[in-house]
Protein backbone atom coordinates (compact mmCIF):
# COMPACT_ATOMS: atom_id res chain seq x y z
CA UNK A 1 0.00 0.00 0.00
CA UNK A 2 2.69 1.97 1.26
CA UNK A 3 4.12 1.97 -2.55
CA UNK A 4 1.41 2.81 -4.36
CA UNK A 5 0.78 6.32 -2.12
CA UNK A 6 2.66 7.87 0.48
CA UNK A 7 1.45 7.29 4.03
CA UNK A 8 0.82 11.18 4.12
CA UNK A 9 -1.28 11.17 0.83
CA UNK A 10 -3.36 8.08 1.87
CA UNK A 11 -3.41 9.88 5.78
CA UNK A 12 -4.76 12.52 3.75
CA UNK A 13 -7.26 11.42 1.46
CA UNK A 14 -8.97 9.59 4.24
CA UNK A 15 -9.80 12.53 5.86
CA UNK A 16 -11.03 13.45 2.38
CA UNK A 17 -13.51 10.55 1.92
CA UNK A 18 -14.48 10.83 5.84
CA UNK A 19 -15.91 14.57 4.90
CA UNK A 20 -17.73 13.94 1.80
CA UNK A 21 -21.57 12.64 1.81
CA UNK A 22 -20.28 9.67 -0.03
CA UNK A 23 -17.03 7.99 -0.03
CA UNK A 24 -17.57 7.16 -3.90
CA UNK A 25 -17.70 10.76 -4.99
CA UNK A 26 -14.00 10.62 -4.77
CA UNK A 27 -13.29 7.31 -6.97
CA UNK A 28 -11.77 9.84 -9.78
CA UNK A 29 -9.42 11.81 -6.79
CA UNK A 30 -8.01 8.59 -5.97
CA UNK A 31 -7.57 7.50 -9.28
CA UNK A 32 -5.84 10.82 -9.95
CA UNK A 33 -3.82 9.82 -7.19
CA UNK A 34 -2.68 7.28 -7.71
CA UNK A 35 -1.91 7.89 -11.01
CA UNK A 36 -0.10 11.23 -10.39
CA UNK A 37 2.83 8.83 -8.30
CA UNK A 38 2.89 6.40 -11.09
CA UNK A 39 1.70 7.56 -14.32
CA UNK A 40 -0.74 5.07 -14.34
CA UNK A 41 -2.94 3.09 -12.26
CA UNK A 42 -2.78 -0.55 -12.19
CA UNK A 43 -4.39 -3.81 -11.14
CA UNK A 44 -2.78 -3.03 -7.53
CA UNK A 45 -4.36 0.52 -7.57
CA UNK A 46 -7.54 0.00 -8.35
CA UNK A 47 -7.68 -2.31 -5.71
CA UNK A 48 -6.31 0.13 -2.95
CA UNK A 49 -8.48 2.73 -4.31
CA UNK A 50 -11.47 0.16 -3.38
CA UNK A 51 -10.09 -0.81 0.31
CA UNK A 52 -10.35 3.35 0.74
CA UNK A 53 -13.22 3.82 -0.83
CA UNK A 54 -15.24 0.69 1.06
CA UNK A 55 -16.31 -0.43 -2.56
CA UNK A 56 -15.32 -3.78 -4.90
CA UNK A 57 -12.94 -2.97 -7.26
CA UNK A 58 -15.22 -4.24 -9.72
CA UNK A 59 -17.00 -0.51 -9.15
CA UNK A 60 -13.02 1.55 -9.33
CA UNK A 61 -12.63 0.03 -12.53
CA UNK A 62 -15.76 0.46 -14.34
CA UNK A 63 -15.29 3.89 -13.81
CA UNK A 64 -11.82 3.81 -14.09
CA UNK A 65 -11.87 2.51 -17.41
CA UNK A 66 -14.86 4.86 -18.63
CA UNK A 67 -12.67 8.11 -18.89
CA UNK A 68 -9.85 8.58 -21.45
CA UNK A 69 -7.71 10.57 -18.73
CA UNK A 70 -7.06 7.52 -16.50
CA UNK A 71 -4.42 5.23 -17.84
CA UNK A 72 -5.07 1.53 -17.19
CA UNK A 73 -2.09 0.43 -19.02
CA UNK A 74 1.30 1.56 -18.18
CA UNK A 75 2.67 4.79 -20.22
CA UNK A 76 6.09 6.97 -21.05
CA UNK A 77 7.01 9.72 -18.09
CA UNK A 78 5.12 12.41 -20.45
CA UNK A 79 1.84 11.49 -21.97
CA UNK A 80 1.35 13.39 -25.23
CA UNK A 81 -2.38 13.87 -25.95
CA UNK A 82 -2.89 15.91 -29.83
CA UNK A 83 -6.66 17.30 -30.12
CA UNK A 84 -8.02 15.76 -33.30
CA UNK A 85 -11.47 17.37 -33.14
CA UNK A 86 -12.81 19.60 -35.27
CA UNK A 87 -11.30 23.33 -35.02
CA UNK A 88 -7.66 21.67 -34.44
CA UNK A 89 -8.66 19.79 -37.73
CA UNK A 90 -9.41 22.61 -39.31
CA UNK A 91 -6.21 24.46 -38.94
CA UNK A 92 -3.98 21.04 -39.42
CA UNK A 93 -3.70 19.02 -36.43
CA UNK A 94 -3.51 16.00 -39.20
CA UNK A 95 0.09 17.58 -40.31
CA UNK A 96 1.17 17.85 -36.71
CA UNK A 97 0.06 14.31 -34.98
CA UNK A 98 2.05 12.74 -38.43
CA UNK A 99 5.28 14.83 -37.44
CA UNK A 100 5.09 13.84 -33.84
CA UNK A 101 4.54 9.71 -35.01
CA UNK A 102 8.03 10.60 -37.51
CA UNK A 103 9.75 11.99 -34.73
CA UNK A 104 9.10 10.42 -32.17
CA UNK A 105 8.96 7.31 -34.79
CA UNK A 106 6.31 5.46 -32.62
CA UNK A 107 2.37 5.11 -33.63
CA UNK A 108 -0.29 6.22 -31.95
CA UNK A 109 -0.76 4.64 -28.57
CA UNK A 110 2.97 3.42 -27.96
CA UNK A 111 5.62 4.76 -25.99
CA UNK A 112 9.40 5.95 -27.72
CA UNK A 113 11.42 3.50 -26.28
CA UNK A 114 13.76 5.42 -23.81
CA UNK A 115 10.03 5.42 -21.88
CA UNK A 116 9.10 9.09 -21.70
CA UNK A 117 6.53 10.04 -24.61
CA UNK A 118 3.25 8.31 -24.75
CA UNK A 119 1.13 9.35 -27.87
CA UNK A 120 -2.43 9.49 -27.89
CA UNK A 121 -4.71 11.48 -29.83
CA UNK A 122 -7.90 13.84 -27.28
CA UNK A 123 -10.85 14.98 -28.24
CA UNK A 124 -11.54 19.16 -27.85
CA UNK A 125 -9.37 20.52 -25.43
CA UNK A 126 -11.00 23.68 -25.04
CA UNK A 127 -8.44 25.67 -26.98
CA UNK A 128 -10.45 26.27 -29.96
CA UNK A 129 -9.45 29.63 -30.07
CA UNK A 130 -5.86 28.97 -30.19
CA UNK A 131 -5.74 25.57 -32.36
CA UNK A 132 -4.79 23.13 -33.24
CA UNK A 133 -3.56 21.77 -29.47
CA UNK A 134 -1.91 18.92 -27.38
CA UNK A 135 -1.29 18.72 -23.95
CA UNK A 136 1.70 17.14 -22.60
CA UNK A 137 1.28 16.27 -19.27
CA UNK A 138 -0.56 18.77 -17.33
CA UNK A 139 1.16 21.82 -19.60
CA UNK A 140 -1.31 23.03 -22.73
CA UNK A 141 0.32 24.11 -26.03
CA UNK A 142 -1.14 25.88 -28.60
CA UNK A 143 -0.94 27.68 -31.59
CA UNK A 144 1.20 24.46 -33.13
CA UNK A 145 3.65 24.32 -36.46
CA UNK A 146 5.43 21.71 -36.90
CA UNK A 147 8.63 24.12 -35.78
CA UNK A 148 6.79 24.38 -32.90
CA UNK A 149 6.42 20.83 -32.12
CA UNK A 150 10.07 20.45 -32.48
CA UNK A 151 11.30 22.73 -30.05
CA UNK A 152 8.56 21.92 -27.28
CA UNK A 153 9.66 18.17 -27.72
CA UNK A 154 13.75 19.33 -26.96
CA UNK A 155 12.52 21.60 -24.21
CA UNK A 156 10.41 18.87 -22.54
CA UNK A 157 12.95 16.12 -23.03
CA UNK A 158 15.41 18.57 -21.42
CA UNK A 159 13.41 19.06 -18.55
CA UNK A 160 12.87 15.12 -18.22
CA UNK A 161 16.84 14.74 -18.27
CA UNK A 162 17.32 18.01 -15.86
CA UNK B 1 -21.16 47.54 -26.74
CA UNK B 2 -22.20 46.01 -23.16
CA UNK B 3 -20.09 43.75 -21.37
CA UNK B 4 -21.28 41.99 -18.24
CA UNK B 5 -19.53 38.42 -18.10
CA UNK B 6 -16.15 40.01 -19.99
CA UNK B 7 -16.23 43.60 -18.50
CA UNK B 8 -13.17 42.63 -16.18
CA UNK B 9 -11.39 40.58 -19.11
CA UNK B 10 -8.11 41.52 -19.83
CA UNK B 11 -5.15 38.69 -21.10
CA UNK B 12 -3.53 36.83 -18.50
CA UNK B 13 -5.27 38.43 -15.41
CA UNK B 14 -7.63 36.66 -13.04
CA UNK B 15 -9.78 38.59 -10.97
CA UNK B 16 -9.79 38.54 -7.43
CA UNK B 17 -11.83 38.71 -4.74
CA UNK B 18 -10.97 42.34 -3.99
CA UNK B 19 -10.83 43.45 -7.64
CA UNK B 20 -14.05 41.73 -8.09
CA UNK B 21 -15.96 43.48 -5.15
CA UNK B 22 -14.70 46.93 -6.76
CA UNK B 23 -16.52 46.13 -9.78
CA UNK B 24 -19.59 45.83 -8.30
CA UNK B 25 -19.04 42.19 -7.71
CA UNK B 26 -21.43 40.64 -4.53
CA UNK B 27 -23.50 43.37 -4.72
CA UNK B 28 -26.10 41.45 -6.54
CA UNK B 29 -26.04 38.45 -3.77
CA UNK B 30 -26.49 41.13 -1.07
CA UNK B 31 -29.25 42.37 -2.53
CA UNK B 32 -31.03 38.61 -3.00
CA UNK B 33 -30.67 38.56 0.39
CA UNK B 34 -31.19 42.05 1.60
CA UNK B 35 -34.67 42.99 -0.19
CA UNK B 36 -35.18 40.04 -2.27
CA UNK B 37 -37.43 36.76 -1.39
CA UNK B 38 -36.63 33.30 -2.90
CA UNK B 39 -39.71 33.39 -4.88
CA UNK B 40 -39.01 37.26 -6.17
CA UNK B 41 -35.82 36.05 -7.63
CA UNK B 42 -37.18 33.08 -9.68
CA UNK B 43 -40.03 35.69 -11.17
CA UNK B 44 -37.17 37.92 -11.76
CA UNK B 45 -35.27 35.22 -13.98
CA UNK B 46 -37.94 34.03 -15.59
CA UNK B 47 -39.05 37.28 -17.00
CA UNK B 48 -35.49 38.20 -18.15
CA UNK B 49 -36.18 35.42 -20.74
CA UNK B 50 -32.77 33.89 -19.74
CA UNK B 51 -32.36 30.41 -21.78
CA UNK B 52 -29.88 28.06 -20.76
CA UNK B 53 -26.18 28.63 -22.40
CA UNK B 54 -24.98 25.23 -22.67
CA UNK B 55 -26.45 24.02 -25.29
CA UNK B 56 -30.10 23.22 -25.28
CA UNK B 57 -31.77 26.51 -24.64
CA UNK B 58 -34.24 25.90 -22.41
CA UNK B 59 -35.65 28.48 -19.67
CA UNK B 60 -33.95 28.84 -16.87
CA UNK B 61 -36.79 30.46 -15.41
CA UNK B 62 -39.43 27.48 -16.67
CA UNK B 63 -36.65 24.75 -15.26
CA UNK B 64 -36.57 26.37 -12.01
CA UNK B 65 -40.28 26.36 -11.68
CA UNK B 66 -39.85 22.82 -12.05
CA UNK B 67 -37.42 22.47 -9.14
CA UNK B 68 -39.12 21.56 -5.34
CA UNK B 69 -38.07 24.85 -3.70
CA UNK B 70 -40.22 23.79 -0.17
CA UNK B 71 -39.10 19.79 -0.27
CA UNK B 72 -37.66 18.53 2.81
CA UNK B 73 -34.44 17.34 3.14
CA UNK B 74 -31.04 17.50 0.79
CA UNK B 75 -31.79 19.59 -2.50
CA UNK B 76 -28.73 20.40 -4.58
CA UNK B 77 -27.57 22.70 -7.38
CA UNK B 78 -25.34 21.61 -9.35
CA UNK B 79 -23.25 23.45 -12.45
CA UNK B 80 -22.65 21.71 -15.43
CA UNK B 81 -18.96 22.73 -16.65
CA UNK B 82 -18.29 20.19 -18.53
CA UNK B 83 -18.20 21.89 -21.74
CA UNK B 84 -16.71 19.38 -24.19
CA UNK B 85 -18.38 20.44 -27.23
CA UNK B 86 -15.66 20.80 -29.68
CA UNK B 87 -15.55 24.61 -30.81
CA UNK B 88 -16.70 25.61 -27.25
CA UNK B 89 -14.29 27.71 -24.58
CA UNK B 90 -16.22 30.25 -23.72
CA UNK B 91 -16.85 28.98 -20.26
CA UNK B 92 -12.87 28.33 -20.04
CA UNK B 93 -12.56 32.35 -20.83
CA UNK B 94 -14.98 33.39 -18.06
CA UNK B 95 -13.16 31.22 -15.24
CA UNK B 96 -9.95 31.95 -16.35
CA UNK B 97 -11.18 35.57 -16.20
CA UNK B 98 -12.89 36.02 -13.42
CA UNK B 99 -14.14 33.11 -11.70
CA UNK B 100 -16.47 35.04 -8.69
CA UNK B 101 -19.24 35.79 -11.26
CA UNK B 102 -20.10 32.24 -11.32
CA UNK B 103 -19.27 31.56 -7.49
CA UNK B 104 -21.81 34.79 -6.93
CA UNK B 105 -24.53 33.33 -9.14
CA UNK B 106 -24.37 30.11 -7.46
CA UNK B 107 -24.92 31.66 -4.12
CA UNK B 108 -28.42 33.24 -5.91
CA UNK B 109 -29.42 31.04 -7.70
CA UNK B 110 -29.09 28.53 -4.45
CA UNK B 111 -31.34 31.08 -2.35
CA UNK B 112 -33.59 31.11 -4.59
CA UNK B 113 -33.81 27.59 -5.04
CA UNK B 114 -34.09 27.07 -1.34
CA UNK B 115 -30.84 24.72 -1.39
CA UNK B 116 -27.40 24.49 0.50
CA UNK B 117 -25.01 22.51 -1.13
CA UNK B 118 -23.89 22.97 -4.64
CA UNK B 119 -21.26 21.23 -6.88
CA UNK B 120 -19.12 22.42 -9.80
CA UNK B 121 -18.82 19.74 -12.20
CA UNK B 122 -15.76 20.86 -14.21
CA UNK B 123 -13.99 19.41 -17.60
CA UNK B 124 -10.61 17.54 -17.14
CA UNK B 125 -8.35 19.82 -19.23
CA UNK B 126 -9.43 23.45 -17.43
CA UNK B 127 -6.69 23.28 -15.10
CA UNK B 128 -6.63 27.07 -14.67
CA UNK B 129 -10.12 27.25 -13.81
CA UNK B 130 -10.23 24.63 -11.13
CA UNK B 131 -7.15 26.56 -9.48
CA UNK B 132 -9.14 30.20 -9.91
CA UNK B 133 -12.52 28.16 -8.97
CA UNK B 134 -10.52 26.92 -5.46
CA UNK B 135 -9.26 30.40 -4.92
CA UNK B 136 -12.29 32.29 -5.33
CA UNK B 137 -14.03 29.73 -2.89
CA UNK B 138 -11.43 30.00 -0.77
CA UNK B 139 -11.89 34.10 -0.49
CA UNK B 140 -15.82 33.87 -0.62
CA UNK B 141 -15.77 31.94 2.31
CA UNK B 142 -13.41 33.78 4.11
CA UNK B 143 -15.28 36.95 3.19
CA UNK B 144 -18.78 35.21 4.82
CA UNK B 145 -19.96 35.07 1.03
CA UNK B 146 -20.07 30.94 0.93
CA UNK B 147 -20.71 29.00 4.32
CA UNK B 148 -22.64 29.50 7.15
CA UNK B 149 -25.38 32.64 7.42
CA UNK B 150 -24.07 34.21 4.57
CA UNK B 151 -23.55 37.87 5.00
CA UNK B 152 -25.38 37.39 8.22
CA UNK B 153 -28.33 36.33 7.04
CA UNK B 154 -30.44 32.59 7.75
CA UNK B 155 -28.96 31.88 4.35
CA UNK B 156 -26.01 29.01 4.15
CA UNK B 157 -24.56 27.56 1.32
CA UNK B 158 -21.35 25.16 0.70
CA UNK B 159 -19.66 24.67 -2.85
CA UNK B 160 -17.81 21.87 -3.93
CA UNK B 161 -15.48 21.21 -7.52
CA UNK B 162 -15.60 18.04 -8.92
CA UNK B 163 -12.86 17.22 -11.59
CA UNK B 164 -13.41 15.16 -14.40
CA UNK B 165 -11.28 13.12 -16.09
CA UNK B 166 -12.57 13.58 -19.82
CA UNK B 167 -15.39 12.25 -21.75
CA UNK B 168 -17.95 14.47 -23.77
CA UNK B 169 -21.23 12.31 -22.35
CA UNK B 170 -20.27 13.87 -18.93
CA UNK B 171 -21.93 17.26 -20.35
CA UNK B 172 -25.63 15.07 -20.88
CA UNK B 173 -26.76 16.05 -16.94
CA UNK B 174 -27.83 12.68 -15.75
CA UNK B 175 -24.59 11.32 -16.96
CA UNK B 176 -23.02 13.89 -15.50
CA UNK B 177 -24.48 13.20 -12.29
CA UNK B 178 -23.39 9.42 -12.23
CA UNK B 179 -20.19 10.64 -12.31
CA UNK B 180 -20.12 12.83 -9.44
CA UNK B 181 -21.39 10.26 -7.51
CA UNK B 182 -18.55 8.26 -8.89
CA UNK B 183 -20.81 6.03 -10.38
CA UNK B 184 -19.66 5.15 -14.29
CA UNK B 185 -20.82 8.24 -15.94
CA UNK B 186 -23.79 6.33 -18.86
CA UNK B 187 -26.78 8.70 -18.94
CA UNK B 188 -30.14 7.65 -16.26
CA UNK B 189 -33.73 7.59 -18.15
CA UNK B 190 -35.66 10.02 -17.55
CA UNK B 191 -38.18 10.93 -16.01
CA UNK B 192 -37.86 10.64 -12.77
CA UNK B 193 -36.38 13.99 -14.10
CA UNK B 194 -33.01 15.60 -12.07
CA UNK B 195 -35.47 18.56 -10.69
CA UNK B 196 -37.17 15.38 -8.82
CA UNK B 197 -34.73 12.80 -8.23
CA UNK B 198 -31.62 14.32 -9.25
CA UNK B 199 -27.77 13.89 -7.36
CA UNK B 200 -27.87 11.63 -4.35
CA UNK B 201 -31.52 10.83 -5.31
CA UNK B 202 -32.51 14.34 -4.09
CA UNK B 203 -33.81 17.11 -5.95
CA UNK B 204 -31.51 18.72 -8.03
CA UNK B 205 -31.09 21.94 -10.37
CA UNK B 206 -28.72 21.89 -13.10
CA UNK B 207 -27.50 24.98 -14.97
CA UNK B 208 -24.14 25.90 -17.44
CA UNK B 209 -21.62 28.24 -16.09
CA UNK B 210 -22.74 31.57 -18.37
CA UNK B 211 -26.29 30.52 -17.40
CA UNK B 212 -25.35 30.85 -13.65
CA UNK B 213 -23.08 33.51 -14.27
CA UNK B 214 -25.96 35.56 -15.48
CA UNK B 215 -27.57 35.31 -12.62
CA UNK B 216 -26.10 38.47 -10.44
CA UNK B 217 -26.74 40.86 -13.58
CA UNK B 218 -29.94 40.03 -13.80
CA UNK B 219 -30.92 40.43 -9.91
CA UNK B 220 -28.59 44.02 -10.27
CA UNK B 221 -30.06 45.12 -13.57
CA UNK B 222 -33.41 43.61 -13.72
CA UNK B 223 -35.23 41.67 -15.61
CA UNK B 224 -36.12 44.27 -18.80
CA UNK B 225 -32.63 45.61 -18.84
CA UNK B 226 -31.54 41.95 -19.36
CA UNK B 227 -33.81 41.49 -21.56
CA UNK B 228 -33.22 44.70 -23.61
CA UNK B 229 -29.31 43.92 -24.26
CA UNK B 230 -30.47 41.38 -26.67
CA UNK B 231 -30.78 42.72 -30.35
CA UNK B 232 -33.70 40.15 -31.21
CA UNK B 233 -37.49 40.86 -30.19
CA UNK B 234 -37.84 37.55 -27.96
CA UNK B 235 -33.91 37.31 -27.34
CA UNK B 236 -32.09 38.13 -23.90
CA UNK B 237 -29.19 38.97 -22.85
CA UNK B 238 -25.15 38.77 -23.81
CA UNK B 239 -24.22 35.78 -25.45
CA UNK B 240 -20.18 34.67 -25.58
CA UNK B 241 -19.61 33.24 -28.67
CA UNK B 242 -16.88 31.13 -29.79
CA UNK B 243 -15.04 32.15 -33.05
CA UNK B 244 -12.96 29.16 -34.51
CA UNK B 245 -11.94 27.40 -37.29
CA UNK B 246 -10.69 29.34 -40.57
CA UNK B 247 -11.00 32.78 -39.27
CA UNK B 248 -8.11 35.67 -39.40
CA UNK B 249 -8.73 36.49 -35.92
CA UNK B 250 -10.65 33.34 -33.52
CA UNK B 251 -11.11 33.92 -30.10
CA UNK B 252 -14.13 34.54 -27.46
CA UNK B 253 -16.05 37.82 -27.50
CA UNK B 254 -18.97 39.25 -25.51
CA UNK B 255 -21.77 40.73 -27.70
CA UNK B 256 -25.84 41.32 -28.07
CA UNK B 257 -27.36 38.05 -28.39
CA UNK B 258 -28.72 38.10 -31.96
CA UNK B 259 -25.89 39.56 -33.54
CA UNK B 260 -25.96 38.48 -37.50
CA UNK B 261 -23.70 35.16 -38.64
CA UNK B 262 -22.28 38.05 -41.34
CA UNK B 263 -20.98 39.97 -38.23
CA UNK B 264 -19.58 37.54 -36.41
CA UNK B 265 -17.89 36.35 -39.23
CA UNK B 266 -16.38 39.64 -40.82
CA UNK B 267 -16.32 41.99 -37.93
CA UNK B 268 -15.07 39.76 -35.16
CA UNK B 269 -13.74 36.99 -36.71
CA UNK B 270 -11.92 39.08 -38.80
CA UNK B 271 -12.91 37.33 -42.07
CA UNK B 272 -11.85 34.10 -43.59
CA UNK B 273 -8.12 33.15 -43.59
CA UNK B 274 -5.93 33.80 -45.92
CA UNK B 275 -7.95 35.47 -48.16
CA UNK B 276 -10.17 32.34 -49.17
CA UNK B 277 -14.00 31.99 -49.28
CA UNK B 278 -16.43 31.70 -46.67
CA UNK B 279 -18.11 27.79 -47.53
CA UNK B 280 -20.10 26.88 -44.16
CA UNK B 281 -20.14 26.74 -40.35
CA UNK B 282 -21.00 24.81 -37.38
CA UNK B 283 -23.00 28.14 -35.65
CA UNK B 284 -23.02 26.76 -32.34
CA UNK B 285 -20.57 23.72 -32.11
CA UNK B 286 -20.02 20.16 -33.04
CA UNK B 287 -23.86 18.95 -33.07
CA UNK B 288 -25.13 22.08 -34.61
CA UNK B 289 -25.91 21.83 -38.42
CA UNK B 290 -24.59 23.45 -40.97
CA UNK B 291 -25.34 26.59 -42.13
CA UNK B 292 -23.65 28.18 -45.44
CA UNK B 293 -22.94 32.34 -47.00
CA UNK B 294 -27.21 32.10 -48.02
CA UNK B 295 -27.62 32.29 -43.89
CA UNK B 296 -25.23 35.55 -43.26
CA UNK B 297 -28.20 37.67 -42.31
CA UNK B 298 -29.59 35.50 -39.77
CA UNK B 299 -29.48 36.21 -35.98
CA UNK B 300 -27.07 34.23 -33.84
CA UNK B 301 -30.01 33.45 -31.07
CA UNK B 302 -32.07 30.31 -30.14
CA UNK B 303 -35.30 31.07 -32.60
CA UNK B 304 -34.09 32.42 -35.49
CA UNK B 305 -31.71 29.55 -35.91
CA UNK B 306 -34.28 27.04 -34.89
CA UNK B 307 -36.35 28.69 -37.89
CA UNK B 308 -33.57 27.38 -40.36
CA UNK B 309 -33.13 24.06 -38.75
CA UNK B 310 -30.08 24.25 -36.61
CA UNK B 311 -29.37 25.67 -33.39
CA UNK B 312 -27.40 28.28 -31.26
CA UNK B 313 -25.86 25.33 -28.81
CA UNK B 314 -23.33 26.56 -26.98
CA UNK B 315 -22.83 29.65 -29.41
CA UNK B 316 -19.24 27.96 -30.76
CA UNK B 317 -18.76 29.32 -34.30
CA UNK B 318 -16.82 26.87 -36.32
CA UNK B 319 -16.06 28.76 -39.77
CA UNK B 320 -14.52 26.63 -43.04
CA UNK B 321 -13.04 27.83 -45.60
CA UNK B 322 -13.69 26.91 -49.77
CA UNK B 323 -11.10 24.28 -49.90
CA UNK B 324 -12.83 22.37 -47.29
CA UNK B 325 -14.35 19.12 -48.26
CA UNK B 326 -17.07 19.18 -46.33
CA UNK B 327 -17.34 15.23 -46.19
CA UNK B 328 -14.16 14.95 -44.75
CA UNK B 329 -15.16 17.27 -42.22
CA UNK B 330 -18.14 15.53 -41.05
CA UNK B 331 -16.32 12.59 -41.21
CA UNK B 332 -14.14 13.73 -38.68
CA UNK B 333 -17.00 14.94 -36.59
CA UNK B 334 -18.70 12.12 -36.80
CA UNK B 335 -15.00 9.89 -35.20
CA UNK B 336 -15.85 12.25 -32.35
CA UNK B 337 -18.83 11.50 -31.53
CA UNK B 338 -18.50 7.64 -32.36
CA UNK B 339 -15.55 7.57 -30.16
CA UNK B 340 -17.28 9.37 -27.20
CA UNK B 341 -20.53 7.28 -27.09
CA UNK B 342 -20.96 6.12 -23.93
CA UNK B 343 -22.12 2.77 -25.52
CA UNK B 344 -24.83 2.17 -23.33
CA UNK B 345 -27.38 1.91 -26.33
CA UNK B 346 -27.53 0.32 -29.84
CA UNK B 347 -28.50 3.17 -31.87
CA UNK B 348 -25.28 5.25 -30.89
CA UNK B 349 -22.55 3.03 -29.75
CA UNK B 350 -22.88 0.76 -33.12
CA UNK B 351 -25.34 3.13 -35.57
CA UNK B 352 -21.91 6.40 -35.41
CA UNK B 353 -19.23 3.89 -36.18
CA UNK B 354 -21.79 2.76 -39.16
CA UNK B 355 -22.21 6.46 -40.20
CA UNK B 356 -18.26 7.27 -40.19
CA UNK B 357 -18.24 3.68 -42.29
CA UNK B 358 -20.30 4.86 -44.80
CA UNK B 359 -18.33 8.59 -44.76
CA UNK B 360 -14.88 6.75 -45.42
CA UNK B 361 -16.31 4.81 -47.99
CA UNK B 362 -17.38 8.14 -49.88
CA UNK B 363 -14.53 10.36 -49.03
CA UNK B 364 -12.20 8.10 -49.98
CA UNK B 365 -13.82 7.25 -53.92
CA UNK B 366 -15.16 4.01 -53.00
CA UNK B 367 -18.91 5.55 -52.24
CA UNK B 368 -21.70 4.47 -54.45
CA UNK B 369 -25.34 5.68 -54.95
CA UNK B 370 -26.32 2.64 -52.18
CA UNK B 371 -24.00 4.58 -49.85
CA UNK B 372 -25.86 7.85 -50.04
CA UNK B 373 -29.35 6.35 -49.81
CA UNK B 374 -27.71 4.72 -46.28
CA UNK B 375 -26.40 7.61 -45.51
CA UNK B 376 -29.97 9.06 -45.47
CA UNK B 377 -31.71 6.22 -43.82
CA UNK B 378 -29.25 6.20 -41.01
CA UNK B 379 -30.34 9.66 -40.29
CA UNK B 380 -33.79 8.23 -39.60
CA UNK B 381 -32.99 5.43 -38.07
CA UNK B 382 -30.55 7.37 -35.21
CA UNK B 383 -32.49 10.32 -35.17
CA UNK B 384 -35.03 9.93 -32.22
CA UNK B 385 -34.00 6.34 -31.23
CA UNK B 386 -31.02 7.02 -29.07
CA UNK B 387 -31.39 6.60 -25.32
CA UNK B 388 -29.55 10.65 -24.64
CA UNK B 389 -29.13 13.17 -26.82
CA UNK B 390 -25.95 12.64 -28.01
CA UNK B 391 -26.60 10.76 -31.05
CA UNK B 392 -28.90 13.09 -32.02
CA UNK B 393 -26.68 15.62 -31.95
CA UNK B 394 -24.09 13.50 -33.70
CA UNK B 395 -26.34 13.46 -36.65
CA UNK B 396 -27.03 16.93 -37.05
CA UNK B 397 -23.82 17.66 -38.98
CA UNK B 398 -24.78 15.24 -40.83
CA UNK B 399 -28.65 15.94 -41.72
CA UNK B 400 -26.89 19.65 -42.76
CA UNK B 401 -24.22 17.75 -45.05
CA UNK B 402 -27.34 16.09 -46.76
CA UNK B 403 -29.64 19.68 -46.97
CA UNK B 404 -26.70 22.17 -48.36
CA UNK B 405 -23.84 20.12 -49.67
CA UNK B 406 -25.84 16.75 -51.03
CA UNK B 407 -24.35 17.56 -54.75
CA UNK B 408 -20.69 17.55 -52.93
CA UNK B 409 -21.29 14.01 -51.39
CA UNK B 410 -22.97 12.74 -54.99
CA UNK B 411 -19.50 14.24 -56.49
CA UNK B 412 -16.98 12.40 -54.85
CA UNK B 413 -19.58 9.42 -55.53
CA UNK B 414 -19.52 10.18 -59.48
CA UNK B 415 -15.82 11.09 -59.77
CA UNK B 416 -14.49 8.04 -57.15
CA UNK B 417 -12.53 10.51 -55.21
CA UNK B 418 -12.81 13.74 -53.04
CA UNK B 419 -13.22 16.46 -55.61
CA UNK B 420 -11.44 18.75 -52.83
CA UNK B 421 -8.78 17.43 -53.45
CA UNK B 422 -6.01 18.93 -55.78
CA UNK B 423 -3.46 16.45 -56.09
Amino acid sequence: MAELLSPEKIAELKRHIAAVHEPRELIVEVLQAVQKRHGWVSDAGVELAAELLGLSPLQVDEVATFYDKIYRSPVGRKVIHVCDSICCWSRGTETIYRHLQQVLGIAPGETTGDGLFTLLPTCCLGACGEAPAMRIGERLYTWLTVERVDEILAQERQEAES
Amino acid sequence: MTQLLFKNRRPDHTVLLAEYRQSGGYQGLEKALRDMDPAQIRDEVKASGLRGRGGAGFFTGVKWSFFPVDAPGDKYLVCNGDEMEPGTFKDRQLLEADPHQLVEGMAIAAYALNVNTGYIFLRYAYDRCYANLQRAIAEAKEAGLLGNNILGSEFSFELHVHRSAGRYICGEETALLNGLEGKRPNPRSKPPFPAIKGLFAKPTALNNIETLANIPHIVNGGAQWFSDLALTEEGAGTKLYGLAGHLNTPGCVELPMGVTLGELVEKHGGGVWQGRKFKACLPGGASTPYLTEAHFDVAMDYNPLEAVQTRLGTGGLVVFDDRTCMVAATLNLLRFFARESCGWCTPCRDGLPMVCWVLEKIETGQGTDDDVAMLRQLLGHINGRSFCALALGAMGPVDGLLRHFEQEVVDHVKKGRCPLQTD
